[in-house]
């Protein structure tokens, strides 16, 4: 009887060790699909200039990633137009963001195109992901 | 004597059915003539519908626009710019909620106010904006300026949620109307 609970509690405990492996932010892996197979490397500095950088659009207004998401990542944000609100992107104020590589590839094609006119590259992506998953 | 009677009976009920017509009003207690449609516009049963439209804004019910109106809107390229924002989709999302807004179309709909607003635009219309249609308008002819664009909490007409408390069921009836500020919107 003791042999098979102490073989029962260790396999508990085993699984559970597992689990931050097995939940690994999406974060990380969002970062590791735009690396082009660990090739290019993530900077925090980099990702937070492109972050708040401002952009002349064709329609002579100014845009940048704060428009929209305002300047504290811990906050929230509001669509300029709608006035919706968009929960924060710094990952340590929302750690339920990340969690759908769809979503994420969706609002970066989206978003990069509204602010900057064009796609960003997998570089200032995963640059920006770096910066999103370190603010405080 | 009889005849009397009928003549009488037949005065009484025409009487009686052309008063309720007077008293319906558009989300009908007319029920004598409208029973088969639904009060409102079908609220949105499509989850990608209603997550993809509704990420910027309320997602409006296809009900309230043509089907021809929604083939134009949500086109690819209309996509790319929605209003001055991109809001582009994956090309499967995008079929899926095309085919729900046509499906559901005020053209489509057998909804109250769907029909008024469809029998209120032009057959060579093809309206972009909700709030540019002619029924629209009408319903909300009388609310001052000072209630919506000078009115922080309200600021557009396009922002039906801020004083449509039932908006997501699909139900804009005054008496669910409460404008912020304000209060109720009493006619």
């Amino acid at each position: 009887m003791k042999g098979i609970v102490c073989k029962k509690t260790s396999l508990v405990f085993v699984l559970l060790l597992q689990a931050p492996l097995i939940s690994a932010t999406t974060l990380d892996d969002a970062m590791t699909y735009y690396s082009d197979s660990g090739s290019l490397s993530f900077d925090a500095v980099r990702g937070e200039k492109l972050w708040h950088k401002k952009n002349t659009a064709e329609d002579g207004s100014t845009r940048s990633c704060g428009t929209c998401h305002g300047d504290d990542l811990t906050k929230s944000g509001k669509h300029k137009k709608t006035g919706k609100v968009i929960d924060p992107m710094a990952l340590s104020a929302n750690p339920d963001r990340y969690k759908d590589m769809k979503k994420i590839k969706k609002w970066f094609k989206r978003n990069c195109k509204w602010t900057m006119g064009r796609e960003c590259s997998s570089q200032e992506k995963g640059d920006v992901l770096k910066y999103l998953s370190q603010l405080k | 004597m009889k005849i009397s009677h009928v003549s009488i009976m037949i005065a009484f009920l025409l009487s009686v059915l052309s008063t309720s017509a007077v008293y319906a009003d558009s989300e009908s207690k007319g029920w004598f003539f409208s029973k088969s449609s639904s009060p409102g516009v079908a609220p949105v049963t499509n989850n990608a519908y209603k997550e993809e439209c509704g990420a910027c804004h309320f997602p409006y019910q296809p009900g309230f626009l043509p089907a021809r109106s929604w083939e134009k809107l949500l086109s690819t390229t209309s996509l790319e710019n929605h209003f001055g924002e991109n809001a582009e989709l994956d090309e499967a999302t995008r079929s899926e909620i095309l085919n729900y807004a046509i499906s559901n179309a005020a053209d489509k709909s057998s909804h109250k106010r769907s029909k008024k607003m469809n029998a209120s635009i032009g057959s060579g219309d093809t309206p972009l904006r909700i709030t540019e249609v002619s029924y629209f308008k009408k319903e909300h002819d009388e609310i001052p300026k000072r209630l919506v664009a000078d009115n922080a909490k309200v600021k557009t007409l396009s922002n039906c949620k801020a004083c449509h408390e039932k908006a997501d069921e699909g139900i804009f009836k005054e008496d669910t109307v409460s404008i912020p500020g304000h209060g109720r919107w009493n006619d």
